[in-house]
């Protein structure tokens, strides 16, 4: 049981040591004078290539990006509320359906206000 | 030291070091990103207490839900106004708050008399879970869809504030 | 020695207090809630602690799991206590140009 999860955190510490590694390479090749330096401005730039970066990151977003992230959340919860019913749909039966279906239902309102009041469009 | 040990204490260290990074950093963007940090270490001791169910659980729901809720919030006010998550005139009250629960819930636990492992615990096998949250709890499970209904409904008024028809 | 219920234990009371702290000291709407947050996980923990060393060696499977599905509950009030508080945090921010929550004193005397 806990050993299973040896190989999950097998791969956890192979993508910590992957990008550390890299890093910590490059940083020690660099005090070796092995990698070469020559700084230039557009080298610094965050993104080399494509658009020129303008302003800083900080700026106020339109809200109506909450409404998405809002539905996400709701409609996350959902789907783990429906994994137990899926392992489980032979043993769960009809009684089990009928919760679920009315679960669904439930939600399925707040999906359609959502859209009525038009928080899935852009406007 | 046997290696349930060794994953505790790490897995517990990350997770209050997560918790104390999220209090202590100065960035409110740093901070949630300590949260996340505290949440997933929260993830791995639910693996620990066998509750395998739970622990997928709280990487999708905190892990991702919340925390992404959390850093939209801060996109979307202008954080810039206020970059520094201050500790405000209440913080002497708070330490004393929190320092005189820790040492309370502490000495609680350790002066009562628990009990050990008293038999090998197995796994809460998903198909368990799944018949007990439809058979046994089925009505707290509609009352859950109506909470998030109202919640989705509530939140989406609110953040409509009065704009629109 | 072996990892006991009190280990788990005052783990959850270490995140619960870190919480309890930064609930209360924080001025940052958004950092109070994160500290709610880290309150709820710590119940959990405690929860679910609690259902894997079970206090009374005749519980039943069946009674083990109300620990496991009580703590599905507290994830979804908390998720759906999120939404609606984000929400809110945007609201008063709108109205009042800050997320301060010493400066939200519009109820003061």
């Amino acid at each position: 049981m806990l050993s299973d999860w040896g190989h999950v955190g097998f791969l956890l510490l192979l993508a910590l040591v992957f990008p550390v590694g890299g890093i910590a390479s490059s940083w020690m090749l660099g005090l070796l004078k092995i990698r070469p330096q020559a700084p230039d401005p557009i080298k610094e730039d965050i993104f080399e290539c494509g658009v020129e970066t303008e302003g800083t990151a900080w700026v106020q977003f339109n809200f109506r990006y909450y409404y998405y992230a809002l539905l996400f959340v709701i409609f996350d919860v959902e789907a783990v509320f429906l994994y137990p019913w899926a392992v489980s749909l032979d043993e769960a039966s009809v009684t089990g359906f009928i919760a679920v279906v009315t679960f669904i239902v439930i939600l399925t309102i707040g999906l359609a206000y959502a859209w009525r009041k038009k928080a899935l469009e852009w406007l | 030291m046997s290696y349930e040990e060794v994953i505790f204490y790490f897995v517990a260290a990350v997770t209050v070091l997560g918790a104390l990074g999220v209090v202590l950093t100065r960035n409110v963007v740093h901070s949630a990103l300590f949260l996340i940090l505290a949440l997933l270490a929260v993830a791995g001791v639910f693996i620990l207490l066998s509750a395998e169910f739970l622990a997928i659980v709280q990487i999708l729901i905190y892990g991702g839900a919340v925390t992404i809720l959390i850093l939209f919030v801060m996109m979307l006010t202008r954080v810039r106004d206020m970059p520094q998550a201050l500790d405000g005139p209440q913080r002497p009250f708070a330490a004393l708050a929190a320092g005189a629960f820790l040492v309370l819930s502490v000495l609680a636990a350790l002066s009562s008399d628990w009990p050990g492992e008293t038999r090998e615990i197995t796994v809460v096998p998903f198909r368990e879970m799944g018949e007990a949250l439809f058979r046994d709890w089925a009505v707290p499970f509609e009352v859950a869809s109506l909470v998030l209904l109202v919640a989705l409904i509530g939140a989406i008024v609110l953040a409509r504030g009065e704009e629109g028809e | 020695m072996a990892i006991e219920l009190e280990h788990y234990l005052i783990l959850g009371a270490l995140l619960f207090s870190i919480g309890l702290y930064m609930a209360l000291a924080k001025r940052n709407f958004v950092g109070v809630l994160m500290g709610i947050e880290m309150m709820f996980n710590a119940v959990n923990l405690t929860f679910i602690a609690f259902s894997r060393f079970p206090r009374f060696a005749d519980m039943t499977d069946a009674e083990r799991l109300s620990g496991h599905v009580f703590v599905i509950f507290v994830i979804t009030v908390a998720a759906a206590e999120a939404a609606v508080a984000l929400a809110l945090a945007m609201l008063v921010y709108r109205n009042r140009e800050t997320i301060d929550v010493d400066r939200m004193d519009l109820l003061k005397w």
